[in-house]
């Protein structure tokens, strides 16, 4: 009953035991943090709005992205995904979601920033709808823990309507 | 010779009876993992409840050796989320997030378009030839929980598999040799 075998055996149960414990309560704990995010996003120009040659429109914006995501950082977090979408809807899609920006924000002191940029990803219609087409401009972002459970959130922003006429 | 021959006498001296209950035993641990398994498909509604993470795709969010916990569920699929899902021609499925989505409106279908966080462009070259988009059936299913570096155990037992090999005969060994 006493051999080496069954004591590393108990050991290695209860170290286990507790390890899990110990990570559970960490992902547990992320429940009583209250989050206060804000963002601001502003369309500054349009540089360009066209047809494709396969006939869907596409649009290339410049914006300027602040937010401040310092109370999403908890212990248990390991990095905020966040990502900046424009959300429309036309005749043939029910919804369309566009990721224009996204980063990766590993550390608290890193979460309040201002960013100047052109849409890192293609603002492409499936179809030619962006004429005049009003969208909402939505803030998200995924909380990766250390260790369990992942949340995430958004925040709709002001929208911004296209223009009438390609440019 | 004598460790062995000590070895061989104890397996002599095994009873049938003895050999019954270690039988019954050893199949309970089998049964059991395979319950837990089946009730978080059930539970998760997804074929393949928990994934390894293999590639570097998703760092420094997800690490090789990571586990994922995977949902399927009902809810519609939206940009931000990271999904889980297979292409055709390809036997591994791939853990990256979705970057965009297009829902039709009349059948309700979806478009979506992955990108690795880690990746430089998004996953047009991995999909099949001349595929641009993924489809609701593509999808095995939404990480929503993570585990780290538990994954391991996996990545090394089927990439050397020498190891699961020596492992599963120590296990087998202890099990027929030890006395009570």
């Amino acid at each position: 009953m006493h051999s080496f075998g069954y004591r590393a055996n108990a050991l290695l149960t209860l170290a286990i035991t507790i390890l899990a414990f110990m990570c559970a309560f960490a992902s547990f704990s992320d429940n009583f943090n209250s989050l206060t995010p804000t963002a601001q996003v502003q369309v500054l120009n349009i540089n360009w709005f066209q047809k494709k040659p396969d006939g869907d429109d596409e649009v290339s914006l410049t914006l300027n992205i602040s937010a401040d995501l310092q109370s999403l950082f908890t212990w248990n977090t390991k990095q905020v995904f966040v990502f900046l979408a424009a959300e429309y809807e036309t005749p043939k899609n029910a919804l369309n979601q566009i990721s224009l920006w996204d980063g990766i924000i590993p550390t608290k002191e890193h979460a309040k920033f201002l960013i100047h940029t052109t849409n890192k990803y293609r603002f492409v219609d499936q179809g030619s709808n962006l004429r005049g087409k009003g969208f909402n401009l939505t803030l998200h972002w995924h909380v990766m823990p250390k260790t369990g459970k992942m949340s995430a959130n958004k925040l709709v922003m002001t929208g911004y309507r296209l223009p009438e006429t390609y440019r | 010779m004598g460790w062995i021959g000590e070895q061989i006498d104890s397996i002599k001296s095994i009873q049938f009876r003895q050999l019954v209950t270690q039988a019954i035993s050893l199949g309970m641990i089998v049964t059991s993992a395979l319950i837990i398994w089946k009730a978080l498909m059930c539970v998760t509604g997804s074929e393949s409840p928990v994934v390894v993470v293999l590639s570097e795709s998703m760092e420094p969010g997800f690490k090789r050796g990571d586990i994922l916990f995977l949902h399927m569920s009902k809810d519609p699929i939206r940009a931000g989320e990271i999904v889980v899902f297979n292409v055709d021609g390809r036997e591994i499925p791939i853990v990256h997030r979705i970057i965009k989505v297009h829902e039709r409106q009349d059948t309700g279908e979806i478009n979506v378009l992955t990108k690795g966080d880690n990746n430089p462009s998004d996953d047009r070259l991995l999909y099949a030839q001349g595929q641009l988009w993924l489809q609701r059936h593509h999808i095995m299913g939404t990480a929503v929980g993570f585990l780290p570096y538990v994954g391991w155990v996996t990545i090394i037992m089927t990439e050397k598999p020498i190891i699961k090999y020596i492992l599963i005969g120590a296990l087998g060994l202890l099990v027929i040799t030890s006395k009570d």
